[in-house]
C-alpha cells in the first residue's frame, strides 16, 4: 500500500514536468531539449542555496527564475539566431552541464540535516509518503489552475494561435517570436521548479539527474492522451497529471517484476515508445473492431 | 480627387539573382477602391501584395500610408491597418482552435493583447452566429468546431470574416476563392462583394477569373512583367470586355 502511495506522490511531483513540457511540445508544437538542462539547473540552484542556509521556499522560487532564463536563451537562439529548435535546446542543455557544476561546486550535493520544503511542521504529522502526495498535489494544482486561467486570457490565446498557425497569428498582429520565447521561459521555469522540488524530495542534487527527463515528461503527456483521447484543453492538462501517475504505477509494476532501478531509463523509453505506438497498433491489430465484436450480440 | 490612403511610388523589388519582379511600379489606392488585379503567372501580383503587406523588402521607391513612408515597418506592425486573405484555406485560420476562438483572436488585431480574460461571452457567440450566417454555408452552426474540421469553403469564409472583423484600411485578397469548387467559390465571391460594398472597404483582389474581375469592383488593374499595363476605373471599367483584356495578356 505505502509503495502505491509513494508512486502517486512521485506521479504528482513529476506531473509538473509533464504539464510544463505540454506548453512547448503540444501547444508550440516542437520538442524542446532544454528541459534536460533546466531540470538539473533548478535542482542545483535550490539545493545549493538551501545548503547555504537560504529559505527553501525562496530557493525553489529562484530555481523557477533561473530555469526561465535557460528557456530565454533557447528562445533567443531559435527566434533571433535562427538555429533549429532541436539544436538550440541541445546547445543550452549542454551548456547547462557546466553551469550546474559551477553552481554546485561538485557533482553531488546532499541535503542531509538541512531544512527543505518537505520539513514543514504540518507535513510531519502525515503518515509516511503522504508528504510528497500533499506537496505534489498543492504544487500541481496551483500550476495547473494558473495555466488554465492564463491560456484563456488574450495573451494565452495568442500563444496558442502562435503554435497552431504562426502565419495566421502574424497576419492578425501577434508577435510570434515573443510568444515563442515566453512559452519557452514559462515551460523551462516550471521544469526547473520541478527539479528543485524533486531534488528536495530526494534529499540531494546530482549533476546527471537531467538525463532522460524529456522522455519521462513526454510519457505522462502521451499516456494521458492515449488513456483519455479527445478532450478540451483544460481536460488535456488534467490528463497529463493522471498520465504522470499512471506512468509511475507502470514503473512500479515493472520494478516488481524484478527489474532494478538501473533499468529505469530503458523502461521509461520502452513505456513511451509503446504508448506512442499504441494508436498505430490499435489500428493494425483491429483492437477496436475485435472489442466491439466481443460486446455485441451475434446475429 | 482626395488624398490616396496608400501610395506606391516607383517601387522596385528584386529577388534572387537580380531578377526584378516589380519594375518601378507606381499605384495610388483611394478610400473605398475595390480593385481587381489581373495578370499572368509571374507578372508580379503576389510580389505586389507581399510588398504592401511587408513580407518583402523593397529595393527602391516609397510606400506611403496617408503620406507617411512605411517601407521600414515590419509586417506585424502593418497588420494594424492591413488585413489579408490567402489562397490556401489552411493559411488563414488556427486549425485546433474553434471558429469562435479564431474570430475572437481576429478581434484583437491592432490592439494590445493583455492578461485579461479573452471574454468569449454568450453575447459574443450570438453576435458571431449572426455574422457567420451571412456567409451562407452553415458556418454559424459550427462556432464551437475546431477549424481543422471545417470544409475548405467554410475555412475560407472564416478567414475572410477574420480579416474584416476589425475594419482594415486595406484588405488584400490573394486569389481567396481559387482553391474552392466553382459553386463554393461563387458563393464566397458574392459574400465578399456584399461585405466590401456594404462596409465600404478598400480592397485589392487578385484573381485569374476574368468574369469576376469584370463583374466586381470599381477599378481594374492588369500587371505584366512587373508593371501596371492597364488601370481603369468607373465607366471605363464597365465598358471593358474579356476580349479587350486578353489583348493585354500577350507578352
Amino acid at each position: 500500500m505505502s509503495i502505491i502511495v509513494s508512486s502517486i506522490g512521485q506521479g504528482l511531483l513529476w506531473a509538473v514536468l509533464g504539464v510544463a513540457l505540454f506548453l512547448t511540445f503540444r501547444i508550440l508544437n516542437f520538442p524542446d531539449m532544454t528541459v534536460e538542462g533546466s531540470f538539473p539547473l533548478g535542482a542545483a540552484t535550490a539545493v545549493t542555496m538551501i545548503s547555504h542556509g537560504i529559505n527553501p521556499y525562496l530557493a525553489t522560487l529562484t530555481a523557477l527564475i533561473i530555469g526561465s532564463i535557460a528557456g530565454l536563451v533557447t528562445g533567443l537562439l531559435y527566434t533571433k539566431g535562427k538555429i533549429p529548435i532541436l539544436l538550440a535546446g541541445i546547445l543550452v542543455m549542454t551548456a547547462a552541464l557546466s553551469i550546474n557544476l559551477r553552481i554546485m561546486g561538485s557533482a553531488n550535493i546532499s541535503l542531509l540535516n538541512q531544512k527543505s520544503i518537505f520539513s514543514s511542521p504540518i507535513l510531519q504529522h502525515l503518515p509516511k509518503n503522504f508528504d510528497s502526495v500533499f506537496v505534489g498535489f498543492i504544487i500541481i494544482t496551483i500550476i495547473t489552475l494558473s495555466l488554465m486561467f492564463f491560456l484563456q486570457t488574450e495573451i494565452g490565446q495568442a500563444f496558442i494561435a502562435t503554435g497552431d498557425n504562426a502565419n495566421m497569428a502574424q497576419s492578425i498582429g501577434i508577435k510570434t517570436d515573443r510568444m515563442t520565447i515566453m512559452g519557452l521561459m514559462l515551460s523551462n521555469g516550471l521544469i526547473a521548479l520541478g527539479g528543485a522540488v524533486i531534488a528536495q524530495n530526494n534529499g540531494y542534487a546530482d549533476i546527471n539527474m537531467g538525463i532522460g527527463i524529456i522522455v519521462i515528461a513526454l510519457a505522462s503527456i502521451i499516456i494521458g492522451e492515449v488513456a483519455f483521447g479527445d478532450l478540451s484543453l483544460n481536460g488535456r492538462l488534467v490528463a497529463v497529471i493522471v498520465g504522470s501517475i499512471l506512468y509511475r504505477l507502470v514503473l512500479l509494476a515493472v520494478l516488481s517484476l524484478g527489474f532494478s532501478t538501473n533499468d529505469l531509463n530503458l523502461i521509461s523509453a520502452i513505456v513511451l515508445a509503446v504508448a506512442m505506438m499504441l494508436p498505430q497498433l490499435r489500428k493494425a491489430l483491429k483492437f477496436d473492431t475485435v472489442i466491439k465484436k466481443g460486446v455485441t450480440k451475434h446475429d | 480627387m482626395t488624398e490616396p490612403v496608400f501610395s506606391l511610388k516607383d517601387i522596385i523589388v528584386t529577388v534572387g539573382d537580380n531578377v526584378q519582379i516589380l519594375k518601378s511600379l507606381s499605384l495610388d489606392i483611394y478610400d473605398g477602391d475595390f480593385i481587381t488585379v489581373l495578370g499572368t503567372n509571374g507578372a508580379g501580383k503576389s510580389t505586389l501584395f507581399n510588398t504592401i503587406a511587408g513580407n518583402l523588402a523593397i529595393d527602391s521607391g516609397q510606400l506611403l500610408h496617408h503620406g507617411h513612408n512605411i517601407a521600414h515597418e515590419s509586417a506585424v506592425a502593418r497588420t494594424n491597418y492591413i488585413a489579408r486573405v490567402f489562397q490556401d484555406p489552411k493559411m488563414g485560420t488556427a486549425p485546433r482552435m474553434t471558429v469562435a476562438e479564431n474570430l475572437l483572436l481576429a478581434e484583437n488585431r491592432g490592439r494590445k493583447r493583455t492578461l485579461r480574460s479573452r471574454g468569449l461571452t454568450k453575447e459574443k457567440l450570438t453576435e458571431y452566429a449572426q455574422i457567420t450566417q451571412v456567409m451562407g454555408n452553415n458556418l454559424d452552426t459550427r462556432l464551437n468546431t475546431a477549424t481543422g474540421n471545417l470544409s475548405g469553403g467554410q475555412r475560407q469564409a472564416l478567414s475572410f470574416l477574420m480579416a474584416t472583423r476589425v475594419k482594415p484600411e486595406l484588405l488584400l485578397l490573394d486569389e481567396h476563392t481559387a482553391a474552392l469548387d466553382p459553386k463554393t467559390s461563387e458563393q464566397l465571391m458574392l459574400a465578399t462583394n456584399q461585405q466590401v460594398t456594404q462596409n465600404k472597404l478598400t480592397a485589392l483582389m487578385i484573381t485569374h477569373n476574368l468574369t469576376d474581375a469584370l463583374k466586381y469592383g470599381n477599378r481594374l488593374l492588369i500587371l505584366n512583367a512587373g508593371n501596371i499595363v492597364l488601370d481603369v476605373r468607373g465607366d471605363d471599367k464597365v465598358a471593358l470586355d474579356e476580349a479587350q483584356i486578353l489583348k493585354y495578356f500577350i507578352v
